[in-house]
């Protein structure tokens, strides 16, 4: 009896935790769906934008930033570096071949990381714990409290996205754009001042993700941003590339499936568990598990 | 020869191989992420040939090639169904199971890496990359290198030409994986020490960024583009750290005022006054009438 108590507890925990690293990987898998979804560019800089928001939290942390101006002052450095993707990828390579955004953006990827190594070297670092013992204990389960609030507002704020999305005239035009861009561009939609728009918002998802992690978490270094974009992209995948509600289930999805697989099997079989699901998902399903989306499909 | 300059010649060779592993598929249209770990069976393959059969670098490496391409071939059935970006992101997941198999895989070694006994040296590596950069051109100057650049082109008009363009595909994709194979045969060899860590996502991204840096249209791109980007940094190397900012930053500027690469088809003709191109001529007119 007590064993099965136990083990119920286990499991629990594992649940918890599963689904909140998962609202991690949403996030990143929202900045990553819009991009997709509406000009149908898989912007690999995304996770280079996740480490940006995780190691500028730290740095001005450590510098002796209160903590809301350092979470703002790393989402306005996200959002900015967003736009400076925009400027050297999409506008210039609408003509060319599918792929050159995407190596193009993989380029600045390489360019973040980088940056951040010649400035704040390649070791991990450590955050202070800045809420004391923030874990709001609920029937013997520990949930961690900025975690518990990223997710909450990584909701509000994709339910803000999708109101953006069906009622602002910006929502309109980039719903034309997703549909066909030549199309918008003959109806008048001007697409070099709305583009940025998305660019904008997934830089600021994806520095909102490094940020919670950064903060729940309390490790970053330049790299950070590889394992969690790669599964971040999972989890747009499971979820259907293009939308936006799909890849918040898509990111609890493999959130779970993480936990859960070292949790049972260890961690060494962890990426063969979820890169497993993910080319299964591609061979079945390959559009994912939610389709129709509110952004558009991606076609490609 | 200085051990230095030896390391740096061999790391060319190998990146050149590699880039003509990325190039076969890309030549046809397909974006495959998955190469390191494609990579990464031809190097443990011809590590453990060598290693439990005694066999010679020479037979194990190619040997390894072919288990790589067969692997390919097994894979190419499914994979080959999804396309565009959906094909990326499935040999992207593919190259990342191949390295968290091996990672799992005690005999050879796990995640603690595989020793490799058998040595090869410089002359042997620069040998067979002019072989594959040899072989890949020769190839090109036959039908498949014209029906390869017509699918990359305009699938359904290379279907009406009567074109088997799933053959082809499949063909491009398994027949780089092998050479992608062989270039990992040959850097286990040297370097004498594997670890699956090494054939990353990192890896096949840059592989890719090798072809697409020196262009798809031409067999000479690829070989361009490698040298270009391995020496770089080399030279870049007195600013430190800073190599890889400048490299990128290099890379970005490349993509967004050349992005059909430094060598194109057209340029080459005009070098030499050719009158008919050789492969990758339809790539050439394509590309001016998209741009």
């Amino acid at each position: 009896m007590l064993r099965e108590a136990e083990e119920a507890a286990i499991l629990s925990q594992q649940i918890v935790n599963g689904l909140m690293l998962g609202s991690i990987y949403a996030m990143v898998a929202v900045a990553l769906t819009l991009s997709i979804g509406v000009l149908k560019f898989l912007n690999f800089s995304i996770p280079g934008l996740f480490m940006i928001g995780g190691m500028t939290t730290w740095a001005l942390i450590r510098a002796g930033t209160p903590w809301p101006l350092a979470v703002g002052g790393a989402l306005m450095i996200g959002a900015a570096a967003s736009l400076v993707v925009e400027r050297f990828t999409w506008r210039w390579m609408r003509m060319a071949e599918h792929f050159v955004p995407l190596v193009s953006s993989m380029a600045f990827l390489l360019l973040f990381e980088h940056l951040a190594v010649v400035h704040w070297g390649s070791e991990l670092r450590t955050l202070p714990a800045l809420f004391g013992n923030a874990d709001w204990r609920v029937a013997g389960l520990i949930i961690s409290l900025p975690q518990l609030v990223g997710l909450i507002s990584s909701i509000a704020l994709i339910w803000a996205l999708t109101l953006l999305l069906a009622r602002s005239r910006v929502g309109r035009g980039l719903r034309t754009i997703a549909e066909d861009s030549d199309t918008a561009l003959l109806l008048g939609v001007d697409i070099n001042r709305i583009v940025p728009v998305v660019f904008l918002v997934s830089g600021l998802f994806a520095a909102l993700a490094g940020v919670v992690f950064a903060l729940n978490y309390r490790q970053v270094h330049p790299f950070m941003g590889e394992v969690v974009g790669l599964k971040g992209i999972s989890a747009m995948i499971v979820g259907g590339m293009g939308n936006i509600w799909g890849s918040i289930v898509g990111g609890l999805i493999i959130g779970l499936v993480e936990v859960m697989s070292i949790g049972y099997f260890g961690a060494d079989v962890v990426d063969i568990a979820v890169y497993g699901l993910l080319l299964f998902i591609l061979f079945v399903r390959p559009t994912g598990l939610f389709t129709g989306s509110l952004v558009g499909q991606a076609r490609v | 020869m200085s051990g230095y300059l030896e390391g740096i010649l061999v790391l060319l060779a190998v990146n050149v191989v590699f880039a003509y592993g990325g190039f076969l598929p890309l030549a046809a249209g397909q974006l495959n992420l998955g190469l390191a770990g494609f990579a990464a069976i031809g190097a443990y393959a011809s590590a453990y040939l060598s290693n439990v059969f005694k066999l010679s670098p020479l037979i194990a490496i190619p040997s390894a090639g072919i288990i790589a391409g067969l692997v390919a071939l097994a894979v190419a059935v499914p994979v080959l169904r999804t396309r565009g970006i959906y094909l990326a992101l499935a040999t992207f997941a593919l190259g990342q199971i191949v390295q968290a198999i091996i990672l799992n895989l005690e005999i050879v070694g796990g995640a603690a890496g595989y020793p490799v006994a058998a040595f090869i040296r410089f002359p042997t590596i620069a040998a067979v990359a002019v072989i594959v950069v040899l072989l890949v051109w020769l190839l090109f100057g036959t039908r498949f290198g014209i029906a390869v650049t017509a699918v990359h082109d305009d699938e359904r008009v290379a279907d009406l030409m009567g074109i088997d363009v799933r053959a082809f595909q499949i063909a491009a994709f398994a027949l780089g994986s092998a050479i992608a194979g062989v270039g990992g045969g040959l850097y286990a060899h040297h370097f004498s020490f594997i670890e699956a860590q090494y054939f990353n996502i990192s890896l096949s991204i840059t592989i890719v960024l090798y072809v697409l840096l020196g262009g798809t249209q031409t067999v000479l791109g690829p070989l361009l583009g490698a040298a270009v980007f391995t020496l770089l940094p080399e030279v870049l190397r007195a600013s430190a750290n800073w190599r890889y900012v400048v490299f990128a930053a290099a890379l970005i500027v490349i993509m967004a005022l050349r992005p059909e690469g430094l060598v194109t088809g057209a340029q080459l003709r005009r070098l030499f006054g050719w009158h008919r191109g050789g492969p990758g001529e339809a790539g050439v007119d394509a590309a001016k009438e998209r741009a």
